[in-house]
């Protein structure tokens, strides 16, 4: 017997159905009955209930792209902070190979790094690398931070979400498995882009939202576009004078 | 310890500022939402909860009878303490007070002290044995950055909230009457204004984000009269004469509206 619906909100210890079903991720079994575990959305799959959380910290996987702050630069690597309670380390052989050279000079203290995780061992010691296209430092640009479970949403299906916004903005935009998203446009459209990724953020669980995000991102543009007329009109009346 | 600022971080700010524009869409003169409440506290005497944007400062005042401090016999004595509670941020860190925490009761000390808020001269019950001890205790609950004007608005307005008992003498032994509160006695008001100098610009109300790569911190301290009562400056860069001047009329400016949330 199933006591919820699909994408119902529920509490820890709602109790969520009874008997023949599978206990999923963000769930657990007490005798016959599978309650939540977290505050979140119900996810039902055949016979299978899982519960996914509203919030979460990012736990580091083997082959996700993160995106990560180097906090400390030692003898033979870097200290990364991946947003996560686990912090990560990229090896210096893996940026230098077999050369010896001054690791302040490739990345220093504060440096945003785009990069894969290698391997993640049983006491979660992250690995980090550099190898494949498009990873490595940042320039320029800005970092939004958002929740790591909603990076499947400001992604959407397909990339769908993610493609709509740099069709519209004509930004750059690098979203992390690790909630982290690097933005990298004109400097006002930065910031549509940041609006736009914190609407996701405290949205992600309504439905119709990318069709509502069109919408606002039209908005914001035309908003945009006439603050820069208006700009235009106020820089020729200078002229005038 | 100072969290790491991410490189692009503190240039995108940087820039934003030089434009006159900051990353939350406020004025560079701008303070955050604020809201003060008074009377939180049953147990204390007095007690003011105060927000800046995400800052949240609990303040509570407790009264006791005590010893004055031999070099001033006649006066009532007030001690101002601060804790950085673990939950307000990741690096508050449970102990002995740090440098932050006692530089935060230091600042705020100073203000309501040289300002001469609080009429010490009526809190003396039996001159040289007695007087009232004030204590001023504040809370950090949630770090988002600028606590000292927090810190500062929130103890004003919890002095202001503050009633204590009266105290009588009988026979040289102090008679405290629960019954008959009165309010504290107070001269004048004070809240105190800081501005972040970052990039060539002064920012009002600094975030936790613009406090992470300021330059230099100045806070001052004015009271409802007009006159600066304390300031503080933080920071490892310097400050320029004429910023410094224009810190000062900015202050005057800002603390006028800071008033109005404690009248």
């Amino acid at each position: 017997m199933i006591l919820v619906e699909d994408k119902d909100i529920v509490v820890p210890g709602e109790i969520l159905a009874e008997g023949e079903y599978y206990a999923g991720r963000g769930t657990f079994k007490d005798d016959s009955k599978i309650c939540s575990a977290l505050v979140g959305l119900v996810a039902i799959r055949d016979d299978k209930i899982s519960v996914l959380p509203l919030q979460s910290k990012y736990i580091p996987k083997r082959g996700d792209v993160v995106i990560g702050k180097i906090t400390e630069v030692r003898f033979s690597m870097w200290n990364v902070d991946i947003n996560s309670p686990y912090s990560g380390i990229l090896p210096a052989s893996d940026v230098f190979g077999r050369e010896k050279r001054d690791m302040n000079k490739a990345f220093n203290v504060g440096d945003i790094l785009f990069m894969r995780v290698v391997d993640v061992d049983e006491v979660k010691k992250v690995k980090l690398g550099l190898k494949g296209r498009g990873l490595g430092k940042f320039r320029g640009g800005i970092l939004v931070e958002i929740t790591p479970t909603k990076v499947p949403r400001l992604i959407g299906k397909k990339g769908s979400m993610i493609n709509m916004i740099k069709d519209h903005t004509k930004c750059e935009v690098v979203v992390g498995q690790n909630g982290l998203v690097w933005v990298k446009g004109k400097p006002e459209m930065e910031r549509v882009v940041e609006k736009v990724i914190k609407t996701i953020e405290t949205e992600a669980h309504t439905s119709g939202l990318t069709d509502r995000i069109r919408v606002m991102l039209n908005q914001l543009l035309d908003i945009e576009e006439d603050v820069n007329k208006e700009e235009e009109e106020d820089y020729k009346e200078e002229l005038i004078q | 310890m100072q969290p790491i600022v991410p490189e692009i971080t503190r240039i995108s700010v940087t820039n934003l500022i030089n434009k006159g524009e900051r990353t939350d869409g406020r004025s560079l003169d701008q303070y955050r939402e604020i809201s003060v409440e008074t009377g939180v506290i049953k147990k204390a005497e007095g007690s003011a909860r105060v927000k800046i944007g995400n800052t949240q400062i609990m303040i509570g005042i407790k009264p006791q009878i005590g010893e004055p401090f031999p070099d001033t016999p006649n006066v009532g004595v007030f001690m101002t303490n601060s804790e950085l509670v673990p939950m307000a941020a990741p690096n508050f860190e449970p102990g002995p007070p740090d440098e932050r925490s006692v530089e935060l009761s230091r600042v705020t000390d100073r203000g309501i002290r040289e300002g001469k808020i609080i009429d010490l001269e009526k809190l003396a019950i039996i001159p040289g044995k007695k007087v009232w001890m004030i204590f001023i205790d504040m809370h950090i609950l949630d770090y988002d950055g600028n606590l000292m004007d927090a810190a500062a608005l929130g103890a004003m307005a919890a002095l202001m909230d503050t009633k204590i008992p009266t105290a009588t003498v009988e026979d040289d032994e102090v008679v405290i009457d629960h019954e008959n509160m009165q309010p504290l006695p107070l001269n004048d008001k004070t809240v105190m204004t800081t501005m972040a100098k970052i990039g060539n610009e002064l920012v009002v109300d600094p975030s936790l984000e613009e406090e992470g790569i300021m330059g230099a911190r100045i806070s001052i301290g004015v009271r409802s009269d007009g006159a600066i009562c304390s300031m503080q400056k933080g920071g490892e860069r310097p400050f320029k004469k004429e910023e410094i001047l224009k810190a000062i009329d900015l202050a005057q400016e800002k603390t006028n509206e800071l008033f109005k949330y404690i009248p």
